[in-house]
């Protein structure tokens, strides 16, 4: 990213959420970006993540300038680059764990024989094979957040991104899925998590303080 | 991805099911609605005798007052005298010719437990049965002589027979029609004109007559009439009078087989009129009528305003639909969310749009159905209020079901996704980002 620049416009309000932000994530670095609610990691994160577009600068994902891809572009490269955690595990309750971590190879096309075995091997590897058909209700938080990695991982992205995936989870839980994505990093996975901890941060390669809408630190 | 997004679709109406069952009932009751007046037009806009529509023609002659038209728009009534139906069937100048008018039996059937019933009654002449092409299973029509001589026979419908006879051949059997005996001379085969174009004042839409006499017994028996009259002139006692008076009952169909005779049968009405006109009747201006059997249709169709009805119809269908797409816009904002997810884990808006349009797809499916079953209510209930068949008429209005009810459904289906356009391209619009994180 160079030179990334996002408002939010209502009538009368202007909040600059991001300002002139420089960033370069090498494959298979696990970075950090750490701030305060309201610094601006969360849009830094959509964007990298093609889920919202920018106003100013230059975004190259993977060589390719984003800026230039029509919608149904963009979610064809988020759908097979990108995998997304979220604070909220974002599950569908209605559908069962395998159904969940199916959805976004359903939207790739991709033929029901070779689905079953993703999604049977992404449960396996975060230790819910036993539990494909239960439904998210059925699960403690934990789970449910393992459910949304395995969801994050079964199109075999080349990032994972990540939005404060312990937000909701108690201590013990919170170091289960750390522990999880340092060995997914292990695996050479890209990830980029979000989070206002220090203490998770510090885990990652890189941490990437932000504050008022600017890297203002990049550590190793 | 069409089988994904049926399974989504009915997850989805089952998570709201109070919508979901709204949202069908309120399809449901616009198609129900609509279908129903859509339905009664379209029967009586078939047209039942398509090889000789064009040569069959309802004869009008205009001996009403001369104070005043018998409609507003001029036209002469739809139903002749006594007196003009005799004289045209004497005269016998189209190639087929047959005055007719509805009358009402009580057939008391062989046996000492039987129980006595009604039938509908149709007094008429031969050529009704080959003008018409109506089919015979049994024996036939009566002939010109008994025309003439009022004999004492009976055609039969084949549930009249099946009825009495048990379905067996039962020409030269007697039946005993208002305590009189009549000998069978035919037994018709399957008959059901749709619409019962021949004469509507017994119910466009109810079946044939189940029995079938001589138009001359009607006079020499004084058989009880069914159907319509209409006097513009006080009419004497009794029935001769009766008889005798400018009071139109009498249906009269003539077969014109080419424009010649079609010419020549005008002409030969004017003549009639205009002889009339000498003895003093016939005080209005000529307007004689001659409309063939879907102009007659037509006619009727217009008179009753059919057509309004449709427009009110579809109306109450739109009125439906803008509920529809109210709670269609509910639930998709609900669905907010998910549609952010899914957005998030590759989905193009285009996708998110075919599925939710499927799912609207799948409401239009269910409200067609529930429509089809609502139609179905309120063409028994047309039926019983204003059929004068009453009962009689519900088989008839029905037999028609296999394209209307494609129809519906068709018309649910295009409707709910009309509907639905809207609602769901606002849901697909709304900025993936935002809705990831309020979940």
């Amino acid at each position: 990213m160079q030179n990334i620049a996002k408002v939010y416009r209502t009538d009368t309000v202007q909040t600059h959420a991001l300002r002139d932000v420089d960033l370069a994530v090498e494959e298979g670095e696990f970075v950090a970006v750490a701030g305060r609610s309201g610094s601006g990691k969360t849009t830094l994160l959509n964007i990298a993540g093609l889920l919202e577009t920018f106003d100013t600068g230059t975004y190259l994902l993977d060589g390719e300038d984003v800026s230039l891809l029509s919608d149904s572009a963009r979610s064809k490269l988020r759908g097979e680059k990108i995998g997304f955690v979220f604070q909220g595990f974002n599950l569908i309750p209605e559908l069962s764990v395998f159904d969940n971590v199916d959805v976004p190879l359903r939207y790739r096309g991709m033929r029901a024989a070779e689905r079953k075995r993703r999604v049977t091997d992404v449960l396996e590897t975060v230790g819910l094979g036993g539990r494909a058909r239960h439904l998210p209700a059925q699960l403690s938080g934990g789970q449910q957040q393992r459910v949304a990695i395995a969801r994050a991982l079964v199109g075999e992205p080349r990032f994972l991104l990540a939005d404060e995936p312990t937000g909701n989870l108690d201590s013990t839980t919170a170091e289960g899925v750390m522990a999880l994505l340092a060995e997914l990093h292990a695996g050479g996975a890209t990830i980029i998590i979000v989070t206002h901890d220090a203490g998770l941060a510090a885990r990652a390669g890189r941490v990437i303080a932000i504050a008022d809408g600017r890297v203002s630190e990049q550590a190793d | 991805m069409f089988a994904y997004y049926i399974r989504l679709a009915l997850i989805s109406l089952r998570k709201d099911a109070v919508i979901s069952v709204l949202m069908i009932c309120a399809i449901a009751l616009g198609i129900g609605a609509c279908m129903t007046f859509v339905n009664v037009s379209y029967v009586r806009g078939l047209d039942p005798i398509p090889h000789k529509s064009s040569e069959l023609f309802a004869v009008q002659l205009d001996s009403w007052s001369p104070h005043r038209p018998y409609s507003e728009e001029g036209t002469p009534p739809r139903q002749l005298t006594y007196l003009d139906a005799s004289a045209l069937m004497q005269a016998r100048r189209a190639h087929r010719q047959a005055a007719m008018t509805g009358a009402s039996f009580v057939v008391l059937p062989e046996g000492e437990n039987a129980r006595p019933f009604n039938a509908s009654g149709r007094a008429t002449y031969a050529d009704f049965f080959a003008m018409f092409d109506v089919p015979f299973l049994f024996g036939g029509a009566w002939d010109a002589r008994m025309d003439e001589s009022g004999e004492q026979v009976a055609v039969l419908s084949r549930p009249t027979n099946e009825r009495l006879f048990g379905g067996e051949d039962s020409v030269g059997r007697d039946v005993n029609l208002n305590g009189r005996n009549f000998r069978v001379y035919g037994v018709l085969d399957e008959y059901e004109p749709l619409p019962k174009f021949y004469d509507p004042h017994t119910g466009f839409t109810a079946p044939p007559a189940d029995v079938f006499v001589p138009f001359e017994l009607m006079a020499s028996l004084r058989l009880p009439r069914r159907g319509n009259t209409s006097c513009w002139k006080s009419v004497g006692d009794g029935f001769e009078a009766f008889l005798a008076s400018e009071c139109v009952w009498i249906q009269f169909w003539a077969e014109l087989r080419n424009a010649e005779e079609k010419q020549g049968y005008v002409a030969f009405l004017d003549n009639y009129v205009n002889e009339q006109k000498r003895l003093g009747r016939f005080e209005r201006p000529l307007n004689n009528r001659l409309r063939d059997v879907t102009q007659w249709i037509d006619d009727h169709y217009e008179d009753e305003g059919v057509v309004l009805l449709i427009g009110v119809g579809v109306m109450f269908l739109f009125v439906c639909l803008l509920n529809m797409m109210g709670l269609l816009l509910a639930k998709f904002f609900g669905k907010a969310p998910e549609i952010g997810l899914r957005r998030a884990l590759g989905a193009s808006k285009k996708a998110l749009f075919a599925q939710h349009m499927v799912e609207t797809g799948c409401v239009g499916v269910a409200g067609g159905a529930l429509g089809v079953v609502i139609t179905w209510l309120a063409l028994h209930g047309v039926a019983l209020l204003f059929g004068e068949g009453g009962e009689d008429e519900l088989p008839e209005i029905l037999t028609f079901q296999g394209p209307m009810i494609a129809a519906a459904v068709a018309l649910a289906i295009v409707s709910a996704l009309a509907a639905g356009v809207y609602p769901t391209w606002r849901a697909c619009n709304v900025p993936a980002a935002t809705l990831v994180k309020t979940q």
